[in-house]
């Protein structure tokens, strides 16, 4: 259709070929329209707008919702929570990971092909089974925990207040360590095998090598990987959300602003300071994981 | 992303990688590193063993006996035929819905994705740009926070309590469409189809007949990603679905754990631990016979950052 106009009139400067290209972006163009940014509008809309209570119909408040999200403790208790989840659980995940990856590359381990493979299998573990199980191992009447404390006498209580955070942080770190791992992994393998000779014949050991030829080549990989576990951090729902069935006076129903959103939408029927809720932390998300690409990428100039 | 080492550096390594470092440069095996590599090995298999052996006790031995020590009687098979069975056999509806959701949302995904990344590496168009802008910061965008919205929007479409209100937003995958462009960039040389078009042979049949043979391995990769995230997806279907006969196995295993507690508490762990069990096995299989393809198409993807 215009496309066809459109090639006639720029010929001079695309060629008609070159147009082909739309074609074939076109398909994934439409549905993504459909499914991110036809959603954003309409969140962006609806957090513009309030519900009358008493008479029905809506009102436009401006930044009236956005003011009021930015003053509620309910969303800073929970916005708190998964940047201290995030501070402690990003560096333990990718630590381990990094830590693997080095070992599985270093040629020093027997069978290295088992381990990457064992490593990476909880990735292939649905998140919701593996917070089912680790709930169960987590149980104090039966599980793991009850039998350690019965052979220990210890007191173990994974799922008390003072430790569920640290148990959610153990779930994470067990479901992605090896999907890192295999990232690291990956980006160790494309490092010129002549580097690695002329660190040797420089007289270069084992850990030299890995601080001035591998972890510099990370880089990249390990700049991508802070990125997705950040937003994935931020995202902070499935794990507290399915352990609140086995703990609800524990884990409350703002627990994370993501469970704020989800909670004030499906429990409360608040729409629009849900959408106010969800656009907020998306925008953070977008400015930190935007902080950390800058600095990623200055730091490898 | 700054790229740390040129692509022609990079290449013939991504692909073909065991064995190329010379005996000179093999260090000896470490004993100390192989065994604290197996410490971490144990702490990740711990819950998977934990899961083997819990299908196979009964309700009563599960909360009798030691979590990591057999029942009394073995259970696997009748807590497997239990657990497709009950509720007139709602488990097997339930992995019929994410076969489906699966087959078409990560298989469409695939296909959207590769055109549009191989679109975006081999030609040279207008607003290539702005679409590369607009996805990479979609990457960026927490898909739980557009949940909401799209719950609301697909609401007012009618399209909740749907399958589409599920395979519709699998269809994009950013991070699929990134990969498979790094991909395509360097698995298909602009030679070859430019001898193609020489031949005669029209843009979409040069993508059809050659291009996506080469295509292959990140095709693969790609797919794998796409399934491991319909097959796992969680929220989106919490969100959309209200009805149990279109719930994915996710849904409906919570489902099924929630009966333990409240009013009117029914445990039924053992079905839990069973039906985990059987979600958890075909994944793990696919992952295990397409290994060579999920590592090649990583490594690709690692290249260019």
């Amino acid at each position: 259709m215009s496309s066809a106009v459109q090639a006639v009139s720029h010929r001079r400067w695309w060629s008609n070929r070159d147009l082909r290209g739309w074609s074939f972006v076109a398909p994934f163009l439409a549905v993504f329209a459909l499914v991110f940014l036809a959603p954003i509008g309409y969140a962006i809309y609806l957090s513009l707008y309030r519900e009358q209570a008493f008479f029905g119909g809506k009102t436009f408040v401006g930044f009236g919702n956005y003011t009021d999200v930015f003053s509620d403790g309910k969303f800073w208790e929970g916005a708190v929570r998964v940047l201290l989840f995030l501070a402690v659980q990003v560096p333990i995940m990718l630590g381990l990971a990094l830590a693997a990856a080095l070992a599985i590359d270093s040629g020093r381990l027997r069978a290295p092909r088992v381990f990457r493979l064992v490593i990476f299998l909880p990735y292939a573990v649905p998140g919701v089974v593996a917070v089912l199980m680790w709930g169960y191992l987590y149980g104090t009447s039966f599980g793991l925990a009850a039998d350690i404390n019965h052979l220990l006498g210890t007191a173990l209580q994974p799922l008390s207040g003072r430790w569920v955070l640290t148990s959610i942080v153990n779930i994470v770190t067990w479901e992605f360590v090896g999907y890192n791992m295999l990232i690291f992994y990956s980006a160790l393998r494309t490092v010129p095998e002549d580097l690695y000779e002329a660190a040797a014949l420089d007289g270069a050991g084992a850990l030299r090598t890995v601080f001035s030829i591998k972890i510099p080549a990370l880089r990249g990989a390990i700049v991508i990987a802070t990125i997705f576990s950040i937003i994935g951090s931020f995202q902070l729902f499935n794990e507290p959300n399915i352990l609140r069935n086995l703990v609800p006076n524990v884990i409350n129903t703002n627990y994370t602003p993501n469970m704020y959103a989800y909670n004030l939408s499906f429990g409360g029927q608040q729409y629009n300071y849900s959408a106010t809720v969800a656009i907020v932390m998306g925008v953070l998300t977008a400015i930190i994981a935007y902080v950390v690409q800058l600095r990623g990428s200055r730091d490898a100039l | 992303m700054t790229a740390t080492m040129s692509p022609e550096q990079a290449q013939p390594v991504a692909v073909e990688s065991t064995g190329r470092r010379s005996s000179a440069l093999r260090p000896g095996k470490s004993r100390v590193l192989t065994g604290v590599m197996v410490l971490y090995v144990i702490y990740t298999l711990i819950p998977l063993v934990w899961l083997v052996i819990s299908a196979t006790k009964t309700q009563t031995d599960l909360l009798s006996t030691a979590g990591l020590a057999p029942g009394h009687s073995f259970a696997l098979f009748s807590n497997i035929k239990e657990t497709l069975t009950y509720r007139d056999g709602i488990f097997l509806r339930w992995f019929a819905n994410t076969l489906l959701y699966v087959v078409v949302g990560a298989g469409g995904a695939t296909l959207l994705s590769t055109a549009a990344g191989y679109g975006l590496a081999k030609y040279r168009f207008p607003g290539r740009r702005a679409v590369f802008a607009v996805v990479l910061g979609a990457i960026a965008i927490p898909p739980t926070a557009l949940a909401v919205p799209t719950f609301l929007m697909f609401s007012n479409m009618g399209l909740t309590n749907t399958v589409w209100a599920i395979i519709v937003p699998s269809l994009v995958s950013p991070f699929g469409l990134y990969l498979m462009w790094v991909y395509a960039e360097e698995a298909v040389p602009q030679e070859l189809l430019e001898a193609a078009r020489i031949d005669g042979a029209g843009e979409f049949r040069i993508f059809w007949t050659v291009s996506l043979r080469l295509l292959a391995p990140g095709v693969v990769t790609v797919l794998l990603f796409a399934l491991v995230s319909t097959w796992n997806n969680y929220f989106l279907p919490l969100i959309m679905l209200s009805k149990p006969n279109l719930y994915p196995l996710t849904v409906g295993l919570t489902q099924w754990s929630n009966q333990a507690h409240g009013a009117g508490a029914h445990p039924v762990y053992n079905l839990v631990v069973t039906g985990s069990l059987l979600t958890i096995v075909p994944l793990i299989v696919v992952f295990f016979l397409l290994q060579r393809f999920w590592q090649s198409g990583l490594s690709a993807g690692s290249v260019k950052q």
